[in-house]
């Protein structure tokens, strides 16, 4: 099966690190990428810019609205997210787990619609 | 007392109670049905009476027995409206029969808790849910914080936990303590399944998230009671005493700043001394009961690091030695890496290296942190910077603890800093 994982983090709490720590927290992302690799379960992955680089867009009663900023505004943003192949839901919660938006942010694990 | 006092005083007992005697009210409640969820739902009724009734009428002089008497009732009012059947009326009888006696004022209830903990753990029970089992049924842990420390979705635990209670019921799992013959196999089960408990308690090492720390104090305290109710099985009191030598070590894995710190750059002074007193004392009563074992021996190796840095006298021979046995005994790839390590010390980075290659095929270890952190370690330690810099890389990617991770990426960043000068 396939799940996304949708990493939501405080986008100012990145935005206050060092640059040394920035350099680290994008490291382990990256070593997080490789370990799903070479486990074989990497689909897909994604970094997104900054929810203020959001717009939104619907329809409504006929006409068209468009917003600046994020569908929600919440404390934590959607930042990006990982596609992987597991299993179950409790391989997919494991790697949930050990991705780095886990320990400074939170990870929703969604099933994808099997067409 | 004011009525806030009251209910303090209520809760206070109702807690203590809860967290002394549940396991022994629910196996009571139980035995003879073999309905486990039947007896919990009393019992939470019981003790949701017991908040609404003692702070208006006083705490009972013995409240097991006062919560045992409701929780009955609920029982048999339950079992009268279900009464479909044959089965319903036979639960009655015994309910009647098996509990009249014993909730008479005075009596001690008896404590089967042992037999519950067999049936817990029972062969016809899957076995990646008899710790949940045990932690729920034993000690009242609720299903959501039992799913968090095991990784598990609220929802998924909550069916599984439902679908091993009626197992329990519909196959008829004996509550008993097994016959001599067959008592050995049947504790491993027991014992493996506390110790599922205290490893995924342990992986917290900070402690921050409350639920998984106090499931090491949770498995802590079933390692104990086996040990108490079967004082004479030397493995129940090697795993006490394993278990006993990792808790003592906890406050020394990480530093002032939560950094994580290995073993062998601990503080020594920061570990529980009394702890590991009473760790060795229950591993030298284990040896004197002549049956070597799997916990006993990795007790023993535990005893042997913790001696090592504690008298600055290097002893790998016999840590290499134990992890002979213990990989003789059973193979597994967390055993075959920490001899691999343990052989580092003793022979060399290569024999190691070669004792990790014997096990490289296992499926088991893509996924598997240590295995990747501890070839790492090897290959930079030879020199072989790119096989080491990538199996740093898979090894941060597979970590869970943030501490963790950032002391791999350090690692890592001296064997690549070197590789560039």
């Amino acid at each position: 099966m396939q799940y996304l994982l949708l990493l939501y983090a405080n986008e100012s709490d990145w935005d206050k690190l060092t640059p040394a720590q920035q350099e680290q927290g994008v490291a382990a992302y990256e070593a997080y990428r490789q370990a799903l690799k070479e486990a074989g379960a990497l689909v897909g992955a994604n970094r997104l810019q900054n929810a203020s680089s959001a717009t939104t867009v619907r329809i409504k009663d006929g006409k068209t609205q468009v917003l600046n900023g994020p569908y929600a505004d919440s404390r934590e943003q959607l930042g990006g997210y990982f596609l992987i192949e597991a299993p179950d839901l409790d391989a997919a919660l494991s790697w949930a787990a050990r991705c780095p938006g886990a320990s400074h942010g939170t990870v929703e694990v969604r099933p994808l619609w099997s067409m | 007392m004011s009525a806030s006092e009251g209910d303090a005083l209520a809760r206070s007992t109702a807690d203590a109670v809860a967290r002394r005697s549940y396991g022994k009210l629910v196996a009571f409640l139980s035995t003879r049905t073999r309905d486990v969820a039947a007896a919990e739902d009393a019992l939470a009724d019981a003790f949701a009476a017991a908040l609404a009734d003692w702070p208006v009428n006083g705490c009972p002089s013995k409240p097991e027995a006062w919560l045992l008497t409701v929780a009955r009732r609920k029982m048999i009012d339950g079992s009268r409206r279900r009464r479909t059947g044959e089965l319903a009326a036979n639960d009655l009888a015994v309910l009647y029969e098996g509990m009249q006696a014993a909730v008479d004022e005075g009596t001690e209830i008896p404590d089967q808790r042992l037999a519950l903990l067999f049936a817990c753990a029972h062969p016809a029970i899957e076995e990646g849910i008899r710790a949940p089992l045990m932690l729920q049924v034993v000690l009242g842990l609720d299903a959501a914080t039992i799913a968090s420390a095991f990784l598990m979705s609220p929802d998924a635990m909550r069916q599984r936990l439902v679908r091993a209670k009626n197992k329990i019921r519909q196959a008829g799992i004996p509550f008993r303590v097994p016959e001599a013959g067959e008592l050995r196999p049947r504790l491993d089960a027991v014992l493996d399944a506390i110790y599922a408990a205290f490893a995924e308690g342990w992986a917290d090492a900070v402690g921050t998230d409350v639920a998984r720390r106090d499931l090491a104090e949770e498995a802590l305290f079933l390692g104990r009671l086996v040990t108490e109710l079967l004082p004479e099985e030397p493995e129940a009191l090697g795993l006490l005493g394993l278990m006993l030598h990792a808790e003592a070590r906890r406050r020394a894995r990480r530093g002032a700043n939560g950094e994580y710190v290995p073993f062998a750059e601990q503080d020594i002074e920061r570990w529980d001394r009394r702890m590991i007193d009473e760790a060795e004392a229950v591993l030298l009563r284990a040896s004197r009961l002549g049956a070597v074992g799997r916990y006993q021996l990795e007790g023993a190796i535990q005893s042997a690091h913790v001696h090592r840095r504690m008298k600055g006298v290097a002893n790998w021979d016999t840590v290499v030695v134990l992890y002979d046995a213990l990989f003789s005994m059973s193979f597994s790839p967390v055993v075959a890496i920490n001899r691999a390590l343990a052989i580092a010390e003793l022979r060399g980075e290569r024999a190691a290296l070669a004792a990790l290659g014997e096990i490289e095929d296992d499926p088991r270890l893509t996924q598997y942190q240590p295995y990747w952190a501890a070839r790492a370690e090897l290959l930079a330690r030879t020199g072989e910077r790119d096989e080491a810099l990538r199996s740093y890389d898979i090894a941060i990617g597979l970590e869970r603890d943030p501490a963790v991770r950032t002391y791999l990426q350090k690692k890592r960043a001296g064997v690549g800093a070197e590789a560039a000068g």
